[in-house]
């Protein structure tokens, strides 16, 4: 029975072993392990060739992975905490998602940027944003996000052998509070598709990362209430894999969208606009949105009123049902 | 309000010179290298490849190319013909002096102004207008030996800490016989990645060469407006890195240099950071008047002190070149650059779904739909397949 951060280490091990060009470089990820452990024991198992002690230094772990990334091999950088991935945001978006286009398919940048995300830890400033949108919003890169421990390990795989950049959002809330059998079988999962967690007929609940858990809990409280949610685990925020929620949102006439990230320009956002062009005539009730706020996300001894919770998503779930 | 208070510290003092100092724990050097003066005159003894006529009639040629090929694309772009273009005019012998360093299995990765050693390392002329002609086809090298190359990036100092990477890649392959050079301008040493690249390439002792063409201009800055610092060479002690200065108009001393410090790189020992010293001789861009912020004066002055003076004079008064070959050699570069302006000019457009086609390995199902509906809006009988 592994946890989420333990099957991100099993990934990272077994593509270490596969893969000679994969090199995982970062933060204290060396000897230290990280400081959430993800690859500990990694370092002594691979050793300083494999796994790179970074200097502190957010552009350079980026753009050293775009450098090592063209010439064939492929760097899985760790950034520490999302909240600190901002130095290198112009590698990101200036080099990391366009050197492909940019060379016409000449070079490409095989390359995982993982960090964990989100809040709900206490943590100090800066370490308990959700800032994925931000991320989705630039073209050429994928962004994904797993909600369960089998989830980290197959999507990581896949992330890994993705011949495009990946960035891999861990959410660290829920490091460690699932655990699921998992067989080191290297079996990788699809980044294009999300999956369906829950079958259900009267209302479509989309959420992704570690904001799955209060849907699927809200999910099972809406049961008792004789409401049947269908609940699809998003995966990959970029790009949205639109036809499976489609699907489900014709078929069931409503749909609630869960993020844990500020409203305004978020992936709740992008799903509800594609829903209301592509879907308006199969809804039976206006798309909802349960959302972290469009201010700051507050120091910790506030977060809890900041992040969505289960009572927030029934809440809206019963608005949504009741709408006539 | 309280009395200001003023300084007890005189006009020159330092912190140090102030205080009972124990000991001086660190000491630190600038040198400078130069070979052949504004004046032409031989300052120091020469390296072997300097007395290898053919070799200094090579570099001749190719930085003869590069001015002729300046003015041509200022032509291009008066007439509407191509874009912003960064010129090289005035900086030719530090893309000479460097690129012609590099052996096939080096790696080089440019910076916007690196026209003249991409030409030298094997990119087409038209390639590369091409690019400033607004087509990414021109960062698909054709020449397979550039493979490994890195395209023109626009976002001054993220290249260095690719090379850093690619310098990375090639120490944790075992890669012996290969290094990476770079380059930048002196704006680009006030990036963060400037100091980033230098700082890495130091903790981990890439096999890399970074060198700065300082034009003294970052667009209108000179560079008392970006710096402190005497020299932009000494910044490389901030990364415990070698740092050196040379005469960047001269360039058997940019080539000995460059030259040097690769060899160092391949053999372990390193990386270097090289201030090649020169003045721009044209704009910022294409589209840049420098008649506001550019002393007249101080322009003239630098333009007799150009490379390609210097280095004509050695080769006449080694008898290598005289009027009737500058001649020759003009009307051979001329039809060259013709031709390659011809090949770029007679590129068609990208094709509608260009766009969407390197964006991955395979388009996702969103973005084809928009790739579609591109294609569709150009040609509405398109086979969209």
């Amino acid at each position: 029975m592994l946890t989420l951060v333990e099957s991100v280490n099993m990934a990272l091990d077994h593509e270490l072993d596969q893969d000679p060009e994969v090199v995982l470089l970062g933060q204290d990820i060396g000897k230290s392990g990280g400081v959430f452990r993800a690859t500990a024991g990694l370092f002594a198992k691979h050793g300083k060739d494999r796994v790179l002690d970074t200097p502190l230094a957010e552009s350079s772990i980026v753009g050293v992975s775009v450098g090592m990334a063209s010439q064939g091999m492929r760097p899985v950088a760790e950034i520490q905490f999302m909240g600190f991935i901002f130095p290198a945001f112009n590698q990101i978006v200036t080099a990391v998602a366009r050197m492909r286009n940019r060379t016409r398919g000449r070079i490409t940048l095989p390359m995982v940027i993982r960090m964990p995300y989100g809040g709900g830890i206490h943590a100090p400033e800066h370490h308990s944003e959700s800032t994925e949108a931000l991320l989705a919003h630039i073209p050429g890169l994928k962004v994904v996000i797993p909600s369960n421990p089998g989830r980290a390990y197959g999507l990581l795989l896949a992330a890994i052998r993705d011949p495009d950049p990946v960035i891999f959002l861990e959410p660290k809330r829920v490091y460690r509070t699932e655990k699921q059998d998992i067989d080191n079988d290297g079996e990788a999962y699809p980044l294009e598709s999300c999956f369906i967690d829950r079958e259900g007929s009267d209302i479509t609940l989309i959420s992704w990362g570690a904001m799955m858990r209060e849907t699927l809990q809200a999910a099972t409280q809406m049961e008792s209430e004789g409401v049947s949610c269908e609940v699809i685990d998003l995966v990959t925020i970029s790009p949205i894999d639109v036809s499976t929620i489609l699907e489900s949102v014709e078929k069931t006439g409503r749909c609630v969208i869960i993020q844990e990230a500020p409203r305004a320009g978020g992936i709740a956002s992008e799903i509800a606009a594609e829903l209301s062009e592509k879907a308006l005539l199969s809804l039976l009730a206006p798309i909802g949105r349960v959302t972290g706020y469009d201010t700051v996300m507050p120091y910790y001894r506030a977060e809890h009123r900041y992040m969505p919770n289960t009572q927030r998503i029934v809440d809206e779930i019963r608005k949504t049902m009741e709408f006539q | 309000m309280p009395a200001s208070k003023k300084s007890l510290l005189k006009k020159h003092e330092t912190t140090s010179s102030l205080l009972p100092v124990a000991d001086t724990i660190a000491n630190f050097e600038i040198r400078y290298v130069q070979f052949l003066n504004a004046q032409a005159k031989i300052v120091n003894e020469l390296p072997d490849f300097a007395n290898d006529n053919d070799c200094l009639l090579e570099l001749y040629r190719v930085m003869k190319t590069l001015q002729m090929f300046d003015h041509k694309v200022l032509l291009l772009h008066r007439m509407g013909k191509i874009g912003t273009y960064t010129g090289t005019l005035g900086q030719e012998a530090v893309g000479a002096g460097t690129a012609s360093c590099l052996r096939n299995e080096d790696v080089f990765v440019p910076y916007y102004r690196s026209a003249t050693d991409l030409y030298v390392r094997g990119v087409k002329l038209h390639e590369i207008l091409l690019y400033w002609g607004g087509d990414e086809r021109g960062s698909n090298f054709d020449d397979p030996r550039l493979k490994h190359d890195l395209p023109i990036p626009i976002s001054i100092g993220t290249q260095l800490l690719h090379a850093a990477g690619v310098a990375t890649a090639i120490k944790l392959r075992k890669q012996k016989d290969r290094a990476v050079l770079t380059m930048t301008g002196d704006g680009g040493t006030s990036e963060g990645d400037f100091y980033e690249a230098i700082n890495i390439a130091g903790a981990w002792n890439l096999p890399m060469v970074i060198v700065i063409n300082n034009n003294q201009w970052a667009l209108s800055e000179s560079n008392t407006a970006q710096t402190a610092c005497q020299t932009l060479a000494q910044k490389a002690i901030a990364g415990g890195i070698e740092g050196i200065q040379v005469d960047g108009n001269d360039v058997i001393a940019v080539k000995a240099t460059t030259q040097t410090a690769l060899e160092k790189a391949r053999n372990g020992g390193g990386p270097t950071l090289i201030e090649a010293v020169t003045y721009r001789l044209c704009a910022h861009t294409t589209i840049d008047n420098m008649d506001s912020y550019v002393d007249k004066q101080k322009y003239n002055s630098a333009a007799e002190q150009e490379p390609l003076i210097r280095l004509k004079k050695l080769l006449q008064t080694r008898e290598l070149l005289d009027d009737s070959k500058e001649r020759e050699l003009e009307l051979a570069i001329k039809q060259e650059i013709e031709s390659e302006v011809e090949q770029f000019l007679q590129t068609p457009p990208p094709a509608p779904g260009d766009m969407f086609d390197y964006l991955y390995a395979s388009l996702p199902e969103r973005v084809a739909a928009q790739r579609d509906e591109v294609i569709q809006r150009e040609n509405p009988d398109a086979d969209i397949s």
